[in-house]
């Protein structure tokens, strides 16, 4: 597989994995979706609204996979195990969003961004941040193949550079333009309180919003 | 799999949008004396449902939507009244059966109840409930209030609420409880309406409704896996009705505007622009905004696709003045729906 032909793991089937799900199996990528639940009771889910992703046991998929997509709510994060995602590519696509997901106290930090401490937390994986800042919904309709007009941007994130590569074609390909905006920390830009968050926007107008190039 | 049909429905939904009167916006007390007042016209104007979902914040002053409904069932003799949504996961279960079995009461079984989340995440905090917890307070709850409405003496045993151990809970029904649980996008509240033998209302409020269709095919598929019959499947959509696209558009447009800019932050709606807003009205968007044969088209071109039989247009928005919006409702009575029924009635059946 390799570099190429990455093996995609999406944790999660709600609202965003089945999405993300979908996005990387018409990309042509092979994906496994798996979360804490047994595999039959998400088979149903991903057959009808992911076809061509497979459902898999969470380490199983984990273990197999070149890159690994956390597409679960934030507050679950805490039930999974960093040893599972040693060594592993992780988009990290969650958020800390208070107002409609809740207090987490260790979250509630003003010198880190979300993915930062996501990091410092899977400290043997390579974390990088995108497909954050636009809604599920968003994602689910905006996609689109690379020089269609207005194709929306993606904001990527990263500290590992063969990682931030690596995610770059993956967003490129399910049919995002990616905007390399810097380091895990240059993250924070693309929380919830940033310039860019919930907004659709091409290439141009990102790049304007983030403060990448002269407004 | 044969397609069963069920009966076309049209109905209309509130949230407790403040009204307005002469550009003055209308104390809470008055805006709930309007909305009863729309609910009987909604009988008036021959539609089927009218429904309020609970909220609790200032422009949207609803969060006794039963006690409103039941005024409306007094004034009423012919139309269903219900929930749009009941906000579940911050209620207790056995409090919702018995206000919506006394609604069913009396309204002589005109009552319904949808479940679900909405978008009103204020009763959170409000009650003492954390937001992390969502997902397994719906899923409880929601699985004690299906046992109850089976009807008999109920012992349950949970995390989120204490147990109950044989109890009666009254009243008891004497006509169906229909329920429906309303899904946003989540692939698991699908799961669980099929699993209880539930409705599926779709929350379509932004963006392509066609993006919905795997929702309904998921909700059939399972129905079907079970070994339970085909359940009714419906939209809820925000919409506005006027004599003409304009018109709508021109009454629709500030108060949209100003409410999604005024909550988008704490919701992750960006601003709304003048572009987005055409978009959402077109073809390809959620909004049933225009005249009412641009609403009837609309509504006749996405209910065969979502597979759908029901549609509830969620009128007002905080500020709209009552006169507006009672004009709305009857141009949706009177000329959307018979409309819609036409167009749908000679539409080719697509394979469920």
């Amino acid at each position: 597989m390799g570099v190429d032909q990455p093996r995609v793991a999406v944790l999660g089937a709600g609202h965003v994995g089945r999405v993300i799900a979908r996005l990387a199996a018409e990309a042509g990528y092979e994906v496994d979706v798996a979360t804490t639940q047994q595999p039959e009771d998400i088979a149903l889910t991903v057959e009808v609204m992911a076809p061509g992703a497979r459902v898999r046991l969470l380490d199983q998929a984990v273990a197999e996979a070149d890159l690994v997509i956390l597409a679960i709510p934030l507050h679950r994060f805490a039930t999974l195990d960093p040893a599972l995602l040693e060594g592993k590519v992780v988009i990290d696509m969650m958020n800390y969003w208070p107002e409609v997901n809740g207090t987490l106290s260790q979250f509630e930090r003003a010198d880190a961004g979300s993915s930062e401490l996501v990091a410092a937390r899977l400290d043997q994986a390579r974390v990088v941040k995108t497909l954050n800042h636009l809604g599920y919904h968003q994602l689910d309709e905006e996609a689109a193949p690379a020089g269609a007009p207005g194709r929306r941007a993606l904001g990527i994130a990263g500290d590992d550079p063969a990682a931030v590569e690596l995610v770059r074609g993956f967003v490129d390909r399910i049919g995002f333009d990616p905007v390399l905006i810097g380091g895990l920390a240059a993250g924070r830009r693309l929380q919830p309180d940033g310039p860019v968050f919930g907004i659709p926007m091409g290439r141009v107008d990102f790049e304007r919003a983030m403060g990448l190039v002269p407004a | 799999m044969s397609e069963p049909s069920f009966p076309l429905t049209f109905g209309l939904d509130t949230f407790g949008d403040l009204t307005s009167e002469n550009g003055v916006p209308s104390t809470h007390a008055q805006t709930i004396r309007d909305i009863v007042e729309q609910g009987v016209v909604a009988e008036q104007v021959g539609l089927d449902f009218f429904g309020i979902g609970e909220h609790h914040t200032n422009d949207w002053p609803m969060p006794a939507a039963d006690v409103a409904l039941a005024a409306i069932a007094a004034r009423t003799s012919r139309i269903h009244v219900g929930s749009a949504v009941t906000v579940l996961s911050s209620d207790d279960p056995v409090r919702v059966f018995q206000r919506f079995s006394t609604l069913n009461a009396i309204s002589n079984g005109r009552a319904e109840v949808v479940l679900g989340r909405g978008s009103s995440i204020e009763s959170f905090p409000l009650f003492g409930y954390d937001l992390a917890d969502y997902e397994e307070l719906f899923e409880e709850k929601t699985a004690l209030f299906a046992e109850i409405v089976k009807g008999g003496p109920v012992t349950w045993r949970g995390r989120m609420r204490p147990p109950l151990n044989g109890q009666d809970i009254v009243p008891h029904l004497d006509a169906p409880l229909p329920v429906s649980i309303g899904v946003g996008g989540s692939p698991h509240s699908v799961l669980r309406a099929a699993r209880h033998g539930f409705n599926l209302m779709l929350a379509i409020i932004g963006g392509q409704p066609a993006r919905f269709a795997p929702f309904s095919q998921l909700f059939i598929q399972a129905l079907a896996k079970l070994d339970k019959p085909r359940l009714p499947i419906g939209v809820h959509s925000p919409g506005h009705v006027a004599e003409t696209d304009e018109r709508a558009k021109e009454e629709f447009w500030p108060v949209y505007r100003d409410i999604i800019a005024k909550i988008g932050p704490s919701r992750g709606f960006p601003p709304p622009t003048p572009e987005f807003f055409e978009r959402e009205v077109g073809p390809r968007g959620a909004l049933y905004v225009g005249s009412p044969e641009t609403v009837a088209m609309k509504i006749a071109t996405n209910l065969p696709v979502l597979s759908a039989n029901r549609f509830d247009l969620k009128h007002g928005m905080p500020g709209m003045s009552q006169a507006v919006l009672l004009r709305s409702i009857e141009l949706f009575g009177t000329e959307v729906v018979p409309r819609a029924k036409e167009l749908l009635e000679n539409a080719p059946v697509l394979p469920g």
